[in-house]
């Protein structure tokens, strides 16, 4: 089923229309209640009366990472805190986390495509959805959660972790529904097969999968372990978190909900738009938004973006899978990594900067592993085992403190870690994506 | 009356240990006592040789870390109990041992063992005065 036919199937004039109206609504709105976006505006010799339809939208500034983390925590919200319903954290580039708010309205906007994406998905108002997402600053759990009460399913509130109990509660349960990171869902089945459950005999018929990259090899795996089948979430917490778009079951494409966020793919060096069907970075617009209303934001990931209408009735436009990104950013069981992050630990650690690198793999059947090689420098290095060891004790714990995600810390000799141009490389992302 | 101790880092892999003993082969240095003391993923290679200094600057010039420590070689009795009368000596004056080892040869009817104290200075005065011989660099041409 569709969850709101009326905005999901309507033709592209009158989309276009609604997209107008709300974009004159959002600049005006913005000028008066964000003086962040005031200044952005009028440093741009922008007025809200130069914003007649859509089209205008390209007249406006981006919105970047570096906005939201030069704002910290609250400097980009158009409403003061008190009218701030729900906040949620997700990591930064350096030092200060990405804080995001949401209003009352922001909520029921939430809960509305994220009904919208568990239709899509396959769900039916009855079903029994197990979420396996974290629940807490992480918008996952409490995304699905929102959506799913609001389009009548049975919500099993698992969050994320405690493997066997998961596996207990679908067994006995028997939810028809699974939602949680795609290499979890993996993870579960290797778990499920050594406790002596058959993976195929599951009750999860249809999966929600998403907050991390995962390639159509994986989704066939998923398929073909569980007997399910596996649909890809696209979102990203300055948006809304969980539900910017969703995959229906004809899997051809993510329909992004263009009527409340509005897509551009760009260029990432000139801005300027790519032909449809090419490659570029993901720029979204919230239409509607109150709490933490962006204009153009650069999501920094890689997308094509088609706009016909697909064969399941819907018109919004469809999306690609991630394909990369912009920046080097890597996503590790949910949680974004930057290596910037790991430079900052590095410096704060022995006052020097080693180089270093990220490896992030994902062994078949295994959760994703972040491995830290650090070079060992003559700062930093004693003839006493004991020392080096706690050297690597302590830059684990404060990665893994500040990234919130285990790592293992290796310490390797000078010039191991490949150079191009003098510059190393940072992230070595050997999962197949 | 110090020994001057080349600690490398290496990373446990094929061939490292190789590698620094032909650099120094090839450079005429000798090595005169030597142990690996190792983690999961690494260990350090420490040495003593006949012209530290000269290995140091070969060593550091191939791209490997090292440093030099101070640590102490000490004669033993060759006999049953001989260590055990040098430790019971360290032990009355609280003196650390970090860790020692042995040399590749011994001189007489003694043993030669390196000792990486806490405090050298100190240990060397206490061994000293209990009549134990302390062997320096200028001694490893001769040894």
């Amino acid at each position: 089923m569709i969850w709101n036919e009326k905005m999901e199937c309507m033709g592209h004039e009158d989309l276009k229309n609604v997209q107008s109206d709300r974009l004159r609504n959002l600049a005006a709105y913005i000028y008066k209640n964000s003086p962040v976006y005031k200044n952005k505006l009028d440093a741009f010799g922008i007025s809200p009366k130069d914003i007649k339809s859509i089209d205008d939208i390209k007249k406006l500034p981006f919105t970047t990472k570096e906005d939201m983390r030069d704002s910290y925590p609250f400097g980009l919200f158009s409403r003061q805190v008190k009218d701030i319903n729900e906040i949620h954290v997700s990591s930064g580039t350096t030092g200060n986390p990405t804080v995001v708010g949401y209003t009352k309205d922001d909520l029921k906007l939430w809960a509305e495509v994220m009904a919208r994406v568990l239709c899509c998905a396959g769900a039916v108002p009855g079903d029994m959805i197990q979420i396996a997402y974290g629940y807490g600053l992480f918008t996952g759990g409490l995304g699905f959660h929102y959506g799913a009460i609001e389009m009548g399913l049975s919500v099993i509130p698992a969050s994320s972790g405690q493997t066997k109990r998961q596996l207990k509660i679908m067994d006995d349960f028997k939810p028809r529904i699974l939602a949680c990171t795609p290499s979890y869902a993996l993870y579960m089945a290797e778990e499920a097969k050594s406790i002596g459950l058959k993976p195929k005999d599951s009750s999860w018929k249809i999966g929600v999968f998403g907050a991390e990259p995962w390639s159509e090899a994986m989704r066939k795996a998923i398929e073909s372990t569980w007997d399910m089948c596996a649909t890809d979430v696209y979102g990203l917490s300055e948006i809304i978190g969980p539900g910017v778009a969703q995959e229906c079951t004809h899997k051809a494409g993510l329909h992004l909900f263009s009527d409340v966020f509005y897509p551009e793919v760009i260029d990432p060096k000139t801005g300027a738009d790519v032909k449809e069907g090419s490659k570029g970075e993901l720029v979204i617009t919230t239409l509607t938004k109150q709490g933490l209303p962006l204009i153009r934001y650069r999501t920094r990931d890689i997308v094509s973006i088609k706009y016909e209408k697909c064969k399941c009735g819907r018109t919004s436009p469809r999306i690609s899978k991630i394909s990369g990104r912009t920046d080097d950013m890597i996503i590790v069981r949910g949680i974004n990594v930057f290596p910037s992050q790991i430079e900052h630990v590095l410096l704060g650690i022995e006052g020097t900067q080693p180089h270093y690198q990220l490896i992030v793999d994902r062994r078949s059947g295994d959760l994703d592993e972040l491995e830290v090689l650090v070079e060992v420098e003559e700062k930093i290095f004693s003839d006493e085992i004991k020392k080096l060891r706690a050297l690597e004790e302590k830059i684990k714990k404060e990665i893994e403190s500040i990234l919130g995600v285990f790592v293992r810390v290796r310490l390797v000799e000078p010039r191991t870690i490949e150079r191009s141009e003098g510059k190393a490389k940072r992230v070595i992302d050997k999962r197949i994506l | 009356m110090k020994l001057i101790q080349i600690s490398i880092f290496l990373e446990n892999k094929k061939g490292r240990l190789l590698d620094v003993c032909s650099l120094l082969g090839a450079n005429k240095i000798n090595i005169r006592a030597l142990t690996v003391a190792e983690s999961d993923n690494f260990g350090v290679l420490r040495l003593v040789v006949d012209k530290p200094q000269e290995a140091t600057t070969l060593l550091k010039a191939k791209g490997f870390v090292a440093n030099l420590t101070e640590i102490v070689g000490v004669e033993v009795p060759d006999k049953p109990g001989g260590l055990a009368d040098v430790l019971k000596i360290l032990s009355k004056h609280n003196i650390n041992v970090e860790y020692m080892y042995g040399f590749l040869e011994k001189a007489s009817n003694r043993a030669l063992l390196v000792f990486r104290f806490d405090n050298s200075d100190t240990a060397i005065e206490v061994l000293k005065a209990n009549k134990i011989r302390v062997v320096g660099q200028k001694d490893m041409g001769a040894l």
